[in-house]
């Protein structure tokens, strides 16, 4: 290992271009001047041409690991080298990268202390990357080798990559954005203009108690407490059908539940509107049965409200549906046999060792809730909240940036103050169920006392649904929606058409490009995410490392953060060097990474802390290391939780819309931004044909990944004559 | 997945994506329409061949990247959008001077914008502030047609109107500096106030009242005219009215960002965008603004412009973030606040 983090060391330093090439696949550099040429040249090349000389001490953290590269392990020599060596050498290509830039030097300190720098860089190529990768490895081999972890060198390198990566995407955007908060007009930093518009009175606004408006901080922390909690009901009564009843359509309901979760933005909201809005079909009706005025009722806290529990509460199903499946039969057995009839069993071990999945769904319907904003655009009346408040303070008239990141201030202490909340809640119980030792079982029937109002609550639900879906399936067959109600296929053929030109299939729909740019990045992200996601997850629950708290606070942040500001934050840190990437493809897969990375996090940790380590010990005890524990043990066992990842990213690649407005770029279209342009242009039957499209799309997509993955047996739980 | 495989994944990762919008030969956002921006670049294209890399976003995100990237401009030209943005970038120094030779085919009105910005940006087509209505709710609740400002505070639109939050939106700015500049200060906010009472919500996107008017959802909506236009030759059911009192209106604008890349290229589109071949397309997407060059084509549809009583609209001063500042929290402080 140790020797192929140095190969790629010098391979990035002495071989690839250092810095940041256009095209670099096409390979043009090759020919066009390399090695020599100063655009093309790698660090080596120019630092012997005399040219960029600050490059120039990375060689020696470079060469220092060579030296003891025959000493053992076990030599305390190894380890001390290795992390001054890699420790140096990426604290170096860092604090150069950032502090000198297309200007010279970028700080006014460094121009007094030097003197002003006669010559700048761009952003950092594959030269930089696979160079700083190495550097951190070599870090983390020696950390290890000293004994970070019990010396296990997966753990120590799986931490530092974790943290270098969300270091960089995560933090640096965000402290670029907050540094913001406390910009002036004219361009300088003051902390006097602060505390004024923290304390707005349109933020924390009293005004509802006594007939009036509420500030965004008090309407969005109501919305988000409500939506989080109905959404981990609605998705607990979903999860127990599906697991603890006869149920006979059982995949036709778990496909039901997925729906919403695979809708475009926009698009359940204007369904809202077609049934409830003041012209809708369910107002008038209601209004001409009993004589009373229709009304404006669904604009506000009812109608962001309803749409957001369509949208959330497949999250939350997906959360505890693992849980729920993972809570072990031979517990609940166990009640049984002590005469505890059904409804004692239920209330006393399965639902208290479901309350991790409980705590994380409303954790994620709560921060979902808060950082929502297609909704409350299109639902919202004049309820103001906190997402639409920081967009329009950063597009709209005000141009307010100091504004919006203080808004962001606020909306992050409330999602972190959920955070902390939860934990606490959790506390310090141990939710392990599945052992190892011999479970099998089936998981025994809801209580009648319950299983009634969870029927009911999952069918209205359900037809609710449904409706909804009808209202946009029709929605994209008729001429204009809601005036000109002929059927027509126009605007899928205007969408999707393809024909037969000279040089085969063209594909001349207008949706096309967008269409195949998504799948792509989908594609891409998917396995990213879930993958950064369950490591992480791994680390938080299975190891015991210095800082963990921290750790979990910085993963989770990105997603309590709304993408609105993350796409601005994004601009403003990756459009320069040292990382430039704004106008790529990458800029978009690495925002989906890390915005939806916290659900893999919070899937695994969820199921994670179900499994006994008696399962890692005996694996680790039979001579495995951490790394083949993980992958043959602990990941077969989490396949609820991968398959919840995976699909939640990929879906929320193609669905999400509020950092990548910011982010998408004429050679990187993404399917949301083209149908948000379509809504915006009053083509609706497009919009709407083209987002039902995007559903069969995805629909199929979680199926295939349903398939790919496979299902988790946990002991026997099938039970004669009933399909799982 | 062992570090070095997941270091390999995210090297494949970055094989497909790698490269920037960079060897595009002109970098173009545009904050009009899609058709619109679409056959601007297509049309451009086809004329000189050089290549386009369109990006197409509203005016005020346009401005917020533009201000981000200023150190690093990755953009070369921006064409369309409401007129503010592009004079407060040109206030910002984020746009660069051009005078172009095109300039003396235009209406005085767009070169007007030019001199306000000391030939920062100019103007490309106008479009007059004013209302639609949905006649079919009109019809049904039997009341009459609406002609001015003044007919909206009447007491039988109670939670009729709709207009956009002036915090949030170009086009209700421009109608909260309209009415400030067609009645007074201290007689348009009195205006504002008895509007307030009527109003049955303050949207967060500009065009969004006149949506909501063709879906029923609202009798009025305090737009731009063309878009009022735009919604009913779509098929809505929709009047549109430019108010008896007068009117304000827009300048959509073009600048060229400051350190572009392809600077010849941006200069190029830029007169070529001035001409009536490019003015033209408009009516082709249904954009219903009134195009800058003198010779370009009118359609019947659009708003005539002779037959609407214009203000002198200022834009220097009620363009300036000072003024605008001042007026926003002033509209904060005593109108938004108010019981409806």
């Amino acid at each position: 290992m140790l020797i192929f983090w140095i190969i790629a060391g010098w391979v990035g330093f002495a071989l690839l271009p250092w810095y940041g090439v256009d095209d670099f696949y096409s390979f043009g550099w090759l020919a066009d001047g390399w090695p020599l040429d100063k655009d093309y040249a790698p660090a080596a090349a120019l630092v012997a041409q005399g040219q960029k000389l600050w490059l120039a001490p990375m060689a020696l953290a470079l060469i220092a690991p060579l030296l003891v590269l025959r000493r053992p392990k076990s030599d305390p020599v190894f380890a001390r080298v290795l992390i001054a060596a890699g420790a140096f050498g990426f604290a170096w290509l860092v604090a150069q990268g950032l502090g000198i830039g297309l200007r010279g030097f970028n700080a006014g300190w460094l121009d007094a202390l030097f003197g002003p720098l006669d010559d700048r860089q761009f952003g950092m190529g594959y030269g930089a990357l696979v160079t700083a990768t190495a550097f951190l490895f070599l870090l983390t081999q020696g950390l290890a080798a000293h004994g970070a972890v019990n010396g296990d060198v997966f753990v120590t390198s799986a931490i530092a990559g974790v943290v270098a990566v969300v270091g960089i995407f995560v933090f640096f955007p965000i402290a670029k954005m907050l540094l913001a908060a406390f910009a002036t007009d004219d361009g300088g930093y003051s902390v006097a203009g602060f505390f004024p518009k923290l304390f707005d009175p349109r933020i924390w606004g009293l005004g509802c108690l006594s007939g009036g408006q509420c500030g965004a901080a008090w309407n969005s922390l109501f919305l988000a407490i409500l939506v989080g909690v109905l959404t981990t009901l609605l998705g607990l009564a979903f999860a127990l059908v599906l697991t603890r009843s006869g149920f006979r359509y059982k995949r036709l309901l778990r496909a039901l539940t997925v729906l919403p979760i695979i809708t475009p933005p926009f698009v359940i909201g204007l369904a809202i509107i077609l049934l409830f809005g003041l012209s809708g079909t369910v107002t008038t009706g209601i209004a001409a049965t009993l004589g009373i005025e229709p009304s404006r009722w669904i604009y506000g806290l009812w109608g962001v409200l309803i749409a957001q529990l369509l949208a959330f509460t497949p999250i939350a199903f997906l959360v505890l549906i693992g849980v729920v499946e993972g809570v072990s039969p031979s517990m609940e057995e166990a009640a049984q046999t002590l005469r505890a009839n059904r409804w004692q069993t239920f209330r006393t071990v399965s639902l208290p060792l479901m309350r991790p999945g409980l705590a994380n769904a409303f954790l994620l319907g709560f921060i979902e809730s808060m950082a929502d904003f297609g909704n409350p655009l299109v639902l919202g009346g004049n309820f103001d909240v906190l997402s639409t408040e920081i967009f329009f303070a950063i597009v709209g008239a005000q141009y307010d940036q100091s504004r919006a990141a203080i808004l962001a201030v606020v909306l992050l202490a409330f999602t972190l103050g959920a955070f902390y909340l939860q934990r606490f809640w959790l506390g310090r119980k141990s939710y392990t169920t599945v052992t190892g030792k011999g479970d099998s079982g089936v998981h025994p029937r809801m209580p009648s006392g319950l299983a009634i109002p969870v029927y009911v609550v999952v069918t209205l639900w359900s037809a609710f649904t449904l409706v909804v879906y009808g209202m946009i399936l029709y929605g994209s067959v008729v001429q204009l929606w809601g005036v000109d109600n002929t059927i027509t296929l126009k605007h899928y053929i205007t969408a999707f058409r393809v024909s037969w030109g000279e040089s085969g299939l063209r594909w001349t729909g207008s949706a096309w490009d967008s269409f195949w740019t998504t799948m792509m990045i989908a594609t891409i992200a998917a396995p990213l995410t879930a993958a950064v996601g369950l490591i992480t997850a791994y680390l938080l629950t299975r190891q015991k490392f210095a800082g963990k708290r921290a750790f979990e606070f910085g993963t989770m942040l990105s997603f309590a953060i709304p993408g609105t500001v993350i796409g601005v934050a994004y601009i403003l840190a990756f459009n320069v060097p040292p990382i430039e990437i704004t106008g790529t493809g990458l800029i978009l897969v690495i925002s989906f990474i890390f915005r939806n990375m916290p659900v893999g996090v919070r899937a695994g940790i969820a199921s994670m802390s179900q499994l006994d380590k008696s399962l890692d010990e005996s694996s680790l005890t039979l001579g495995a290391n951490s790394w083949q524990t993980f992958r043959a043990v602990i990941l077969p066992l989490l396949r609820p939780a991968i398959l919840a990842a995976l699909v939640y990213s990929f879906v929320r690649a193609m669905t999400a819309i509020s950092a990548v407005i910011f982010l998408v770029s004429a050679r990187y279209d993404m399917s949301t931004s083209y149908i948000i342009g379509r809504v915006e242009n009053n083509d609706y039957g497009l919009a709407i044909a083209y987002s039902t499209a995007l559903i069969f799309v995805m629909l199929a997509a979680v199926g295939l990944l349903q398939l790919l993955v496979g299902r988790t047996q946990i002991g026997r739980r099938t039970s004669h004559g009933e399909g799982h | 997945m062992t570090k070095p495989a997941f270091a390999a994944a995210v090297l494949a990762t970055t094989t497909i994506l790698s490269g920037t919008a960079a060897h595009a030969d002109l970098n173009l956002y545009c904050s009009a329409q899609e058709e619109w921006c679409q056959i601007m670049a297509k049309s451009f294209e086809e004329a000189t061949g050089i290549d386009v890399a369109m990006t197409r976003k509203s005016s005020g995100e346009t401005f917020a990247q533009v201000k981000a990237e200023a150190s690093n401009p990755k953009g070369d030209v921006w064409w369309g959008g409401t007129g503010d943005p592009h004079l407060q970038a040109a206030e910002e120094d984020l746009t660069e001077a051009y005078v172009s030779p095109m300039r003396e085919q235009l209406h005085p009105w767009a070169i007007a914008q030019a001199e306000a910005s000391g030939d920062r940006t100019i103007g490309i087509y106008f479009g007059g502030l004013g209302f639609g209505y949905n006649t079919d709710m009109l019809a049904k609740a039997g009341l009459p047609a609406p002609a001015c400002w003044e007919d909206l505070t009447k007491p039988e639109f109670k939670g009729k109107v709709q207009m956009a939050n002036p915090n949030s939106s170009g086009t209700a700015y421009t109608t909260l500096a309209t009415i400030v500049q067609l009645f007074g200060e201290e007689k348009g906010f009195d205006y504002m106030k008895r509007l307030h009472a009527n109003i049955n919500q303050y949207t967060k996107s500009g065009s969004a009242p006149i949506k909501a008017a063709g879906q029923g959802e609202t009798l009025v909506g305090i737009v731009f005219l063309h878009d009022s236009v735009a919604q009913a030759v779509a098929g809505f059911p929709i009047a549109t009215v430019a108010p008896c009192e007068g009117t304000g209106y827009e300048i959509g604008s073009m600048s060229i960002i400051k350190g572009a890349r392809n600077m010849d290229e941006a200069k190029k589109f830029y007169d070529w965008a001035l001409s009536v071949e490019a003015q033209d397309l408009a009516l082709q997407v249904n954009a219903f603004q009134i195009m800058s060059n003198v010779g370009a084509a009118k359609s019947d549809k659009a708003p005539d412009l002779s037959a609407i009583k214009l203000i002198d609209y200022d834009f220097k001063k009620y363009g300036s973030a000072e003024e605008r500042k001042r007026l926003l929290s002033k509209w904060d402080a005593e109108v938004s606040t108010l019981p409806q």
